[in-house]
C-alpha cells in the first residue's frame, strides 16, 4: 500500500532511510521546520534550514521517488527568542513561493510560555496574510493537555481562520476529541519511547472515528522510527481493518489535507507507475 | 475482534507490562531511602488505582493525570492582547 507520511524530518534522516521508506509504499512527505537539536545562532542559520527544506530535500527524496513537501516556520522552542523569531519571520514570504511550501509550521508551543504564545500568534497572522494552510505543534507529556487548550484558545481568536485548513499535531487520548470537535484536522505522532504506540493511535481511529485524522512518525534526529506509518498499517491489519479504512487514514486523509494548499501538486503513483528505487 | 479475541492476543503482553510496572515498585522499594511522600510517587499509585476502574477512558484518564492544569484565563495572566 502506498502511504504519505504527513510529519517527518528528513534533514536528520540518512539516505538509506529515503530507500527503505520508498520500498515500504511511501510516495510522498512533508517536512515541517523545527527545532535542529540545538539552538541556532541568528536569522541567516535559517535562511540556510529554508534552503535545505525547499530545494536540497526535494532532490535527495526524488531520488528515490518520494515527492517531498515543507512547511516555513521558526520553531516553538526556539521561538522563545522574540528577537530573533521576528527576524526568522522575516525571511518566511520568499520561500513561500517555492514549489514545495505546503504552510506555516510546525508552529506552537514548547514551554507553554508568554513569548511561545506571542510567536505563535505572529505565526497565525503571517498564515492568515498569506493565505497559507498551518501545521501545529503541540507541547509533549505533562505540558501537552495544558498547551493544546491554549493553542486552541489562540486559534479561536482568530476570525481570519479556516479550520479545515489547520492541523493540529501530536494528539493523544486527552487531547484528540478537543481538536476534531473544533473543526481541526489532527494528527497522530507515533514514537517508540515517550508518545503514541501504533496500538494505541488504532484505539484512538476507532473510538474518534477516521475523519480529518492523520498518522506520522515524525522520525527526526530523536529516538524515533521512520517507519512508524508501516507500523500502523499492520496493526490495524492485524485488527482485520478494511484497506479502505487504513488506505483512508494513511493516504487520502493528508491528500486531501495537503491538496488545500496551492502549491500540492501531486500524483498519486498508480501501480503501473510505480517507481522503484534506484539506488 | 470480539472481546475474547483481543483478550487472548494481548494476555502475554498485558501480563508482561503488569510484572514490570510490579518490578519497578519493588526496585524503588529495595532502594535506600523513602520515597511515599514524594509527588511522582503518590502520582504513580493513583495512576495504578485508575486502571482498576470499571468506564472504559482509563487512557484518557490516566493521560489527565499526568497532566499540567489548564486555566482557561491564562492569557489574561500572560497580559495578551485579544487578536482579531
Ligand atoms: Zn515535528
Amino acid at each position: 500500500m502506498y502511504y504519505i507520511d504527513p510529519h517527518i524530518h528528513m534533514v536528520s534522516r540518512t539516505t538509506d532511510d529515503y530507500q527503505t521508506l520508498s520500498q515500504m509504499g511511501c510516495a510522498a512527505m512533508s517536512e515541517p521546520a523545527f527545532w535542529a537539536g540545538f539552538d541556532r545562532g541568528s536569522a541567516e542559520s535559517f535562511r540556510d534550514y529554508f534552503h535545505q527544506l525547499t530545494d536540497v530535500e526535494p532532490k535527495r527524496a526524488a531520488q528515490y521517488g518520494i515527492q517531498h513537501f515543507t512547511w516555513l516556520c521558526i520553531n516553538a522552542k526556539e521561538a522563545e527568542n522574540v528577537k530573533l523569531s521576528r527576524e526568522v519571520m522575516k525571511l518566511i514570504p520568499e520561500f513561500l513561493q517555492c514549489p514545495n511550501v505546503l504552510g506555516i509550521g510546525e508552529i506552537g508551543l514548547n514551554k507553554n510560555t508568554k513569548n511561545e504564545s506571542i510567536i505563535f500568534q505572529e505565526h497565525v497572522e503571517l498564515a492568515i496574510e498569506y493565505q497559507q494552510q498551518i501545521l501545529i505543534h503541540t507541547p509533549h507529556l505533562a505540558d501537552k493537555y495544558q498547551g493544546t487548550r491554549m493553542i486552541l484558545d489562540m486559534l479561536a481568536g482568530h476570525g481570519g481562520i479556516e479550520r479545515s485548513r489547520v492541523l493540529v499535531d501530536h494528539v493523544e487520548e486527552h487531547t484528540v476529541r478537543e481538536v476534531i470537535d473544533a473543526g481541526y484536522w489532527a494528527g497522530m505522532t507515533l514514537y517508540p519511547v515517550t508518545k503514541c504506540t501504533p496500538a494505541r493511535a488504532v484505539d484512538i481511529i476507532e473510538s474518534v472515528g477516521p475523519d480529518r485524522l492523520c498518522v506520522n512518525s515524525a522520525g527526526d534526529w530523536g529516538p524515533s522510527k521512520p517507519t512508524a506509518v508501516p507500523d500502523l498499517i499492520l496493526e490495524m491489519r492485524r485488527r482485520g481493518h478494511t484497506e479502505g479504512l487504513i488506505r483512508k487514514i494513511v493516504f487520502d486523509n493528508p491528500f486531501d489535507f495537503f491538496s488545500q494548499s496551492k502549491n500540492f501538486s501531486f500524483t498519486p503513483p498508480s501501480d503501473e507507475t510505480r517507481v522503484f528505487p534506484t539506488g | 475482534m470480539n472481546a475474547s479475541q483481543v483478550l487472548e492476543r494481548e494476555f502475554l503482553e498485558i501480563r508482561a507490562r503488569i510484572l514490570e510496572i510490579a518490578a519497578s515498585l519493588d526496585r524503588i522499594d529495595r532502594a535506600a531511602g523513602d520515597v511515599s511522600l514524594d509527588a511522582n510517587r503518590q502520582l504513580l499509585s493513583r495512576g495504578i488505582d485508575l486502571l482498576s476502574a470499571k468506564e472504559s477512558d482509563r487512557a484518557e484518564q490516566v493521560q489527565l493525570l499526568f497532566s499540567n492544569e489548564y486555566v482557561s484565563d491564562w492569557q489574561s495572566d500572560f497580559q495578551m492582547k485579544p487578536r482579531s
